[in-house]
């Protein structure tokens, strides 16, 4: 590879005299097989990073559930206001029903081994249903991290008792609710379904999904009509002087800013002088549409110059005005081009994470947003989040976190395809 | 509140299209004919009202936190405002949580009170928005009624107002660069105020802890960026060095010898991979390259820390093979086909014609790719955030670990932010020193890439 690099340059043609066919077609060999090679590599980090990915993932979308007799005493639970109950006691008689005969410290352990979310769902089921104070409710529910973990096999029960996060005594008890037939994994809805939380087995990318839909519609209605404006001006009325070259300048050096310096400006700009809100997903929308707009103006401005003359041509010889020439035909046409470029853009926006840390879309946050101002995550900042913790259980939900991520992205870059394909017209 | 001064807006704009649109038409069915279309008369309506009202929605809503804010603060004791920023803004945040109905412990009664008129305040402020908008609009919608004639130009007048909306679009990249560039500048006069320019420029250590008490002595700080550029020049040579001979290697091979079916697969792969969010790639250093570094250097009996330069460097380098190979591969493909086929026919094989034709030739336009490989590996964050380490050392050895200037700004500014203390303030020299290399750099990059273009057209 080195070798044919370094050969020195127009030789090998003027005079093979000194070279061989054979040695120069084994050189040739060579260029192609290191091509190759590069190419393996590259592909090769693609799957290596996906298959990475996907098995340290997939085990996020099962969460390891066990099933339990809650019995709802009337005494414990006020009919008229069943979530004002004391749901600690009410699990405490969940556990002497599903384990009878069971000590106090089997008690403790089974209680521990339930999510510390397992009482919020019974109390909703029952909110929701007053109806069964007075029986005894069969309601499966999550199990915490380690023990999930233990489910699925995570935990090498091999290990020593003291480098192991559950004990002996603790996977005693949950053999006996497994042996029972009481636990099983079903499809982590609460994935899609709950906010962040501390607990892994309770987190969730609702709130995550919920900032990255407000932060990518607010950054949509800013970036799309002002990019296509510009465009517009730029390359159908702009007069060929100083100030229009100036303008383009500007936007072809704007694409190339690092993203996290565009965290600065809103920083400096909408936070400390605006007084905008902290983590607000209208505040992150703002950004993004600042740094996808050149993006889009470029985008843009090809497919307007795709458009050929004839049309703008026809348009102006039937009495049409310059703007209805742009307005009725050459942007109608341009539009496939358009959208292609702005989903692109869109995606990217997506994807972008370090301007809205610097934004503090990073916060703890456990309830999705209920307006583009209240504090929120986005997809990207949450898988941050997530990568930072350190409970096992994160891990594997930052993966599946990416997984949905990047199955997004896919899914937009496929519109975008499928836009081109179907409604791009060539000239 | 905000959402009924939109809806005032949106009403209006209806109301005074329709009512334009009507005068028009009452004018055609009376037999005159109009200037300009009935359309036009609507349309310009509808944008002489809605326009100057959304406008000054917009401004209103930007303005009145800060407004808010100085009315407040006006209100509040002496003693309270006399206390230094960072207490103030404390008071504040205070009054606000208060304003919000959370009350932490037993808040004085001054607070209290200001709480309240803080409500009050809001309140004021937002019926006087709608009061505004509302006059507002109606005033605009019986101007806009009043224009319609036989005569009135319409056409021209809508044209306008268009033509003038979109330079005002096309002035918002220019708007928003300064607004980068003041930003930075101010902010970061505000750091050389506190911390001299030469040390933040030639010193040699930075430890951007400050302390937390003014009468606090230990942890002074330390502001020299070499360090910091030191380390961001490490990863970004490690990524280069991994980056470049793979991404020129796979466009040439893509370029001259692959068959269109491997075309067909490997391009849209490099395109998955440049698309591929850099949070994804942080996440994939620290969960399977660092890991597989470490457990590598072990057995080479290698000491590799945790978050070695080397593992940030080379998953930075699988981001940008695919930004160097399709720029390589364009400026191959533009290379007129003339020297490909006049050097195949002189007998040349076509690796010879890569390499000693094709590949010359596209140099400057590989080279100026390159160079904005090198801008993006300086300003790339999310990976180095993840994957590199946060304490800035003197250092070039790979398998150690180093800091970069992009870290830096976001582990400075990660968290409750305060603008009168030069922790906060460094990111912003940081940030100004990382726009303008980085400018430097794509401007160099655009002007080889367009001599070049020059040179075959």
């Amino acid at each position: 590879m080195a070798d044919v690099t370094a050969s020195p340059p127009a030789r090998p043609i003027r005079d093979s005299g000194g070279t061989t066919l054979g040695r120069r077609h084994r050189r040739e060999g060579i260029l192609r097989a290191a091509g190759l090679t590069a190419i393996l590599l590259a592909v090769g980090m693609l799957l290596l990073m996906l298959g990475a990915l996907a098995l340290s993932g997939y085990q996020a979308f099962t969460q390891t559930h066990a099933t339990i007799d809650v019995p709802l005493e009337p005494d414990l639970i006020d009919a008229g206001n069943p979530a004002a109950a004391n749901w600690r006691t009410v699990m405490r008689r969940a556990g002497e029903a599903t384990l009878p005969g069971a000590d106090a410290e089997t008690l403790r352990t089974f209680r521990d081994i339930l999510s510390d979310g397992a009482q919020y769902a019974v109390r909703d089921r029952v909110v929701a249903d007053p109806s069964l104070i007075g029986t005894t409710l069969r309601i499966a529910v999550p199990l915490s991290d380690p023990y999930d973990q233990l489910h699925k096999g995570l935990v090498d029960r091999a290990t020593p008792e003291a480098n192991r996060r559950v004990s002996d005594a603790e996977i005693a008890v949950y053999d006996r609710l497994a042996a029972d037939g009481r636990v099983g994994a079903r499809f982590n809805w609460a994935l899609f379904s709950a906010a962040d939380s501390r607990f892994p087995e309770l987190a969730g990318l609702r709130g995550a999904l919920v900032g990255s839909f407000y932060t990518l519609a607010i950054c949509f209605a800013l970036a799309f009509p002002i990019g296509i404006g510009a465009a517009i001006y730029l390359e159908e009325f702009a007069p060929k002087n100083r100030v229009s070259d100036f303008i383009e300048v500007n936007i072809n050096n704007l694409a190339a800013v690092p993203s996290v310096v565009f965290g600065l400006l809103a920083l400096s700009v909408f936070i400390n002088w605006f007084g905008l809100p902290r983590s607000a997903p209208f505040v992150g929308g703002l950004t993004l549409a600042l740094m996808v707009m050149p993006t889009i103006i470029i985008a843009t401005r090809a497919s307007l110059k795709a458009v050929p003359p004839s049309i703008r041509e026809a348009a102006l010889g039937v009495g049409a005005s310059p703007q209805q020439v742009v307005f009725q035909h050459v942007l109608p046409l341009a539009m496939p081009g358009i959208m292609t470029g702005t989903i692109i853009g869109m995606a990217h926006a997506l994807g972008e994470t370090a301007p809205l840390l610097l934004i503090g879309m990073n916060a703890f946050i456990t309830a999705a947003p209920a307006t583009p101002f209240d504090s929120a995550t986005t997809l990207p900042t949450q898988i941050f989040i997530w990568a930072d913790s350190p409970e096992r259980g994160f891990v594997s939900r930052t993966s599946a976190a990416i997984l949905v991520l990047l199955g997004v992205l896919l899914a937009m870059n496929a519109l975008a395809i499928w836009l081109r394909s179907r409604f791009e017209r060539r000239w | 509140m905000t959402l009924l001064a939109f809806l005032i807006l949106f009403a209006a704009v209806v109301v005074a299209y329709m009512r334009n649109r009507a005068a028009a038409r009452a004018i055609v069915a009376g037999g005159t004919p109009l200037h300009s279309l009935v359309g036009f008369h609507a349309r310009f309506a509808a944008l002489l009202v809605g326009l100057p009202v959304l406008v000054l929605i917009i401004l209103w809503l930007l303005l009145q936190g800060v407004v808010i804010d100085r009315i407040l603060l006006s209100g509040l004791p002496a003693e309270v405002r006399a206390s230094g920023d960072g207490a103030v803004q404390l008071v504040m945040a205070e009054i606000k949580s208060l304003a919000a109905g959370q009350t932490f412990g037993t808040p004085e009664d001054w607070k209290i009170e200001a709480a309240a008129r803080l409500t009050d305040l809001r309140g004021n402020f937002a019926t006087a928005l709608v009061a505004t908008v509302a006059v507002l609009s109606v005033a605009l919608a019986v101007l806009a009624r009043s224009r319609v004639s036989a005569g009135f130009r319409a056409r021209q007048g809508t044209e306008r107002i268009v033509l003038g909306v979109m330079i005002f679009c096309s002035t918002v990249a220019v708007f928003t660069t300064v607004g980068i560039v003041f930003a930075l500048i101010f902010e970061s006069i505000n750091f050389f105020r506190l911390v001299p320019l030469q040390e933040f420029l030639f010193g040699t250590r930075w430890e951007p802890q400050i302390a937390i008490r003014a009468d606090q002595i230990a942890g002074q700080g330390a502001f020299g960026w070499l360090p910091v550029i030191l380390g961001t020049i490490v990863i970004m040579v490690i990524a280069l060095t991994v980056a470049v001979p793979i991404g020129l290697l796979s466009a040439i091979y893509l370029n001259e010898f692959a068959s269109s079916r491997v075309r067909a697969v490997v391009k849209p792969a490099l395109e998955i991979l440049a698309g591929v969010p850099t949070v994804v790639y942080g996440f994939f250093a620290i969960l399977v390259v660092a890991p597989a570094l470490r457990s590598a250097g072990a057995s080479l009996g290698l000491e590799i820390a945790p978050t070695t330069a080397l593992a940030a460097g080379t998953v930075m380098a699988i981001m940008l093979i695919p930004f160097i190979s399709s720029f390589a591969d364009d400026a191959l493909s533009a290379v007129p086909r003339a020297l490909r086929d006049g050097s195949l026919a002189l007998g040349a094989t076509r690796a010879e014609t890569m390499l000693t034709v094709l590949f010359p030739a596209a140099v400057p336009g590989i080279v100026g790719g390159i160079l904005l490989a090198v801008s993006r590996a300086i300003g790339e964050t999310m990976i180095v955030v993840m994957a590199a380490g946060l304490i800035a050392r003197l250092t070039i050895n790979p398998l150690d670990s180093v800091t970069t200037v992009t870290v830096q700004i976001v582990t400075l500014l990660i968290g409750d932010t305060e603008f009168d203390n030069p922790k906060t303030l460094a990111a912003f020299a940081l940030g100004l020193m990382l726009f303008i290399v980085t400018l430097g750099i794509n401007i160099l990059a655009l002007r080889v890439v367009r001599r070049y273009r020059e040179q075959y057209d």
